[in-house]
């Protein structure tokens, strides 16, 4: 029986790029104009499984995304770079999940896909830097969890040695298998697409991408029938729907507020010499430096 | 009401570490608003005497699990000792530290008790709540305030039905403040009968823990850089600036994420807090997520090409001009009239 690994991988708005134009004249940000990604560490998690995958006999790579319609491209992505099958967890009874009721629609379907022997997933999405699906997930699977895996030393059938990043070091740890790991940035970047996977997946689809296409793709589909990415939704995992969505998160907001700023009476300069000088002037009288 | 609760690390001294003295310190307040008591866990080996560190800071009762294989910290032991507790203590109020013990320890504990869990909290109040949809009328919940996604907004995050309502703090955001240095709690041993082989499913093989090089914590002086720095080669005009001043190079997210620097500098809501003397913000616009790492230091100075830069609004000093300008004319002449 061939070794399985799960990869859990999120789109996520490109936060880092929160440029000008990406800001609404309240102060707000225009979530529509940033570009949506692959979580930067989940493509270390993608490249943790795909290494083991490159040493191992029979290995196959899963990778599990959960969002909306578009985040198929996440799925996309990963075959491109290597992954063997991806699913889309995907409903409207999904809206409004906190980190908990996420947690416990992957762990559904990470049941629909035993036995497996790993669950990779990044260490924390940069919307919210939460870093709590990893370990909630693994919690919920009643596994053991390895956190901010850096390289994996040594894997066999039922047992994984890894190599953690923590503030102050490293530490090596081994684990029996199954096992959930969660990969820290420092892990080695993800490789990058394959021009052959690319050509063999360029026109892979889900079901909903389908009925939007103007191409018909019937006998395409007939004859590589690999190229229909499966979405599942709340009833494919035969979820308790008080567990997921808002009714299954426990943290709510009560408050959103634009902050608004104590404005000091802050003084303008210029950078001319003599406005830094006297500026400099003042932190050495005031012994503020110096 | 039941009782708040703060895990408490240790470091590798068998100290308590400061992230969790710190959230002492706002735990006894708390405790305080609510008439409830504080408590501490402490996990480790060779804990003999450790009461007398957390005591002072308000504790009226420690539990204490000391066995050699609980040090150093792996999850599941913890984990099942502390779900342990907290099914038979039921708190109002669990803390953490969002070091990488708490958040890899915090989370599990949410799960397994199908609780809320609010990573990164940059405060933490009492209040109520009213539910419109249910007319139900909550007193006395843990707000847990952080910075959202999405510029400047600063969330109010609350768990209304679940307990223990979870947070964890960074450390630096909360002030270590000893309460009473002759202040004595009650000790209880936590029974490790709960422990079965398969909670030590993870095996330490092998450690290399360090001191940290970087401590910008403590710095009187910080020349922090933004992305406005532009390269890693500008960022030596910060370091040049620093050493004059004697004083520490801190950043902004969008320069560490830029590769300008160490993750160590980062300053703000997933970074440090810092609270110094003065603070020389280079190219940085000021997120919230920013600010809540600086807005306590005593003078901010600003130096950024756009005058409706966000951070200037809470700068003491704006100056208007490109840090390759203005950064060499500082060191100039603070080299031509410092003694
Ligand atoms: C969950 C989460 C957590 C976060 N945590 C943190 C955190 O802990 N710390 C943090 O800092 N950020 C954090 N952020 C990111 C934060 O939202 C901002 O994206 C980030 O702080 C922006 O960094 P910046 O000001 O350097 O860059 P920018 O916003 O790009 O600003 C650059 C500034 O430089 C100015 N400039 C450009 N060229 C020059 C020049 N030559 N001379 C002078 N000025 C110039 C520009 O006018 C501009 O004001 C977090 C975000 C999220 C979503
Ligand atoms: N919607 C999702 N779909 C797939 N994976 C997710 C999702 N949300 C979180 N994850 C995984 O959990 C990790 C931590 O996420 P977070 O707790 O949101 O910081 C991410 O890096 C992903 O690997």
């Amino acid at each position: 029986m061939s070794f399985r690994i799960i990869v859990l991988a999120k789109q996520v708005p490109d936060t880092r790029n929160v440029g000008k134009d990406a800001m609404k004249a309240d102060g707000t940000v225009n979530r529509a104009a940033l570009p949506a990604i692959f979580n930067p560490e989940d493509l270390n998690a993608l490249e943790l499984a795909l290494r083991i995958k490159d040493q191992m006999e029979d290995c196959e790579v899963i990778v599990l995304t959960m969002g909306p319609f578009r985040a198929a491209e996440i799925i996309r992505e990963s075959l491109y770079r290597g992954a063997d099958k991806g699913y889309l967890i995907t409903d409207r009874k999904f809206a409004g999940s906190d980190t908990l009721a996420t947690s416990y629609a992957l762990s559904l379907a990470v049941k629909k896909l035993q036995p497996f022997n790993l669950l990779i997933s990044g260490r924390q999405a940069i919307d919210g830097d939460t870093a709590q699906v990893g370990p909630q997930a693994a919690e919920k699977l009643h596994i053991p969890q390895i956190t901010y895996a850096e390289e994996v030393l040594a894997v066999t059938n039922d047992s994984i040695t890894v190599k953690r990043r923590l503030e102050r070091g490293v530490e090596v740890v081994k684990s029996s298998l199954p096992c959930a790991i969660t990969a820290h940035s420092s892990a080695p970047a993800c490789r990058y697409r394959l021009a052959k996977n690319i050509m063999k997946y360029k026109h892979a689809r889900t079901v909903t991408e389908l009925q939007n296409e103007t191409k018909d793709y019937t006998e395409l589909y007939n004859l590589r029938p690999y190229l229909q990415l499966d979405e599942w939704t709340a009833d494919d995992l035969l979820a308790d729907v008080s567990w997921l969505g808002l009714s299954g998160s426990p943290t709510k907001v009560k408050k959103i507020e634009n902050v608004v700023f104590q404005a000091k009476d802050s003084k303008v300069l210029s950078s001319s010499d003599e406005d830094i000088d006297n500026l400099m002037k003042e932190l050495l009288n005031s012994h503020v430096i110096g | 009401m039941n009782n708040i609760f703060v895990y408490c690390e240790l470091t590798e001294e068998k100290l308590i570490a400061d992230v969790s003295l710190e959230l002492l310190s706002k735990g006894r307040k708390l405790a305080n608003e609510l008439k409830v008591k504080l408590e501490a866990i402490v996990i480790g080996s060779d804990l003999k005497g450790i009461e007398t560190q957390v005591f002072p800071y308000g504790v009226d009762k420690i539990h204490v699990a000391d066995n050699e294989r609980l040090f150093p910290y792996t999850t599941l032991p913890h984990a099942a000792l502390i779900l342990e507790l907290f099914k038979n203590e039921n708190p109002e109020i669990a803390l953490f530290g969002a070091t990488s013990i708490g958040r890899d320890l915090a989370p599990r504990i949410a799960s397994a008790m199908r609780c809320g869990l609010t990573a990164d909290c940059t405060s933490l109040e009492i209040g109520d709540h009213y539910e419109n949809k249910t007319q139900t009328e909550y007193k006395n919940l843990l707000y847990q305030i952080r910075p959202a996604f999405g510029g400047n907004i600063i969330a109010t995050i609350i768990n209304p039905d679940t307990r223990p309502q979870m947070a964890t703090v960074r450390e630096g955001v909360m002030k270590k403040e000893v309460y009473d240095p002759g202040y004595v709690g009650i000790i209880q041993d936590i029974d490790l009968n709960v422990l079965t082989n398969a909670d030590f499913a993870v095996e330490i093989i092998e450690r290399h823990m360090e001191a940290s090089k970087i401590n910008i914590k403590n710095s009187q002086v910080i020349v922090a850089g933004g992305y406005g720095v532009g390269s890693k080669e500008n960022f030596k005009l910060l370091y040049d600036l620093a050493e004059v001043l004697g004083a520490q190079v801190g950043a902004s997210r969008a320069a560490v994420d830029a590769g300008y620097v160490e993750h160590e500098r980062q300053i703000g809501q997933t970074g440090v807090t810092v609270r110094p003397k003065l603070y020389i913000a280079c190219g940085i616009s000021g997120a919230v997520q920013h600010r809540a790492g600086m807005d306590q230091s005593a003078q901010i100075i600003s130096i950024n090409t756009d005058i409706n830069a966000p951070i200037n609004n809470i700068a003491d000093y704006t100056i208007i001009g490109n840090i390759t300008d203005v950064i060499p004319k500082m060191i100039k002449y603070y080299k031509a009239n410092s003694k």
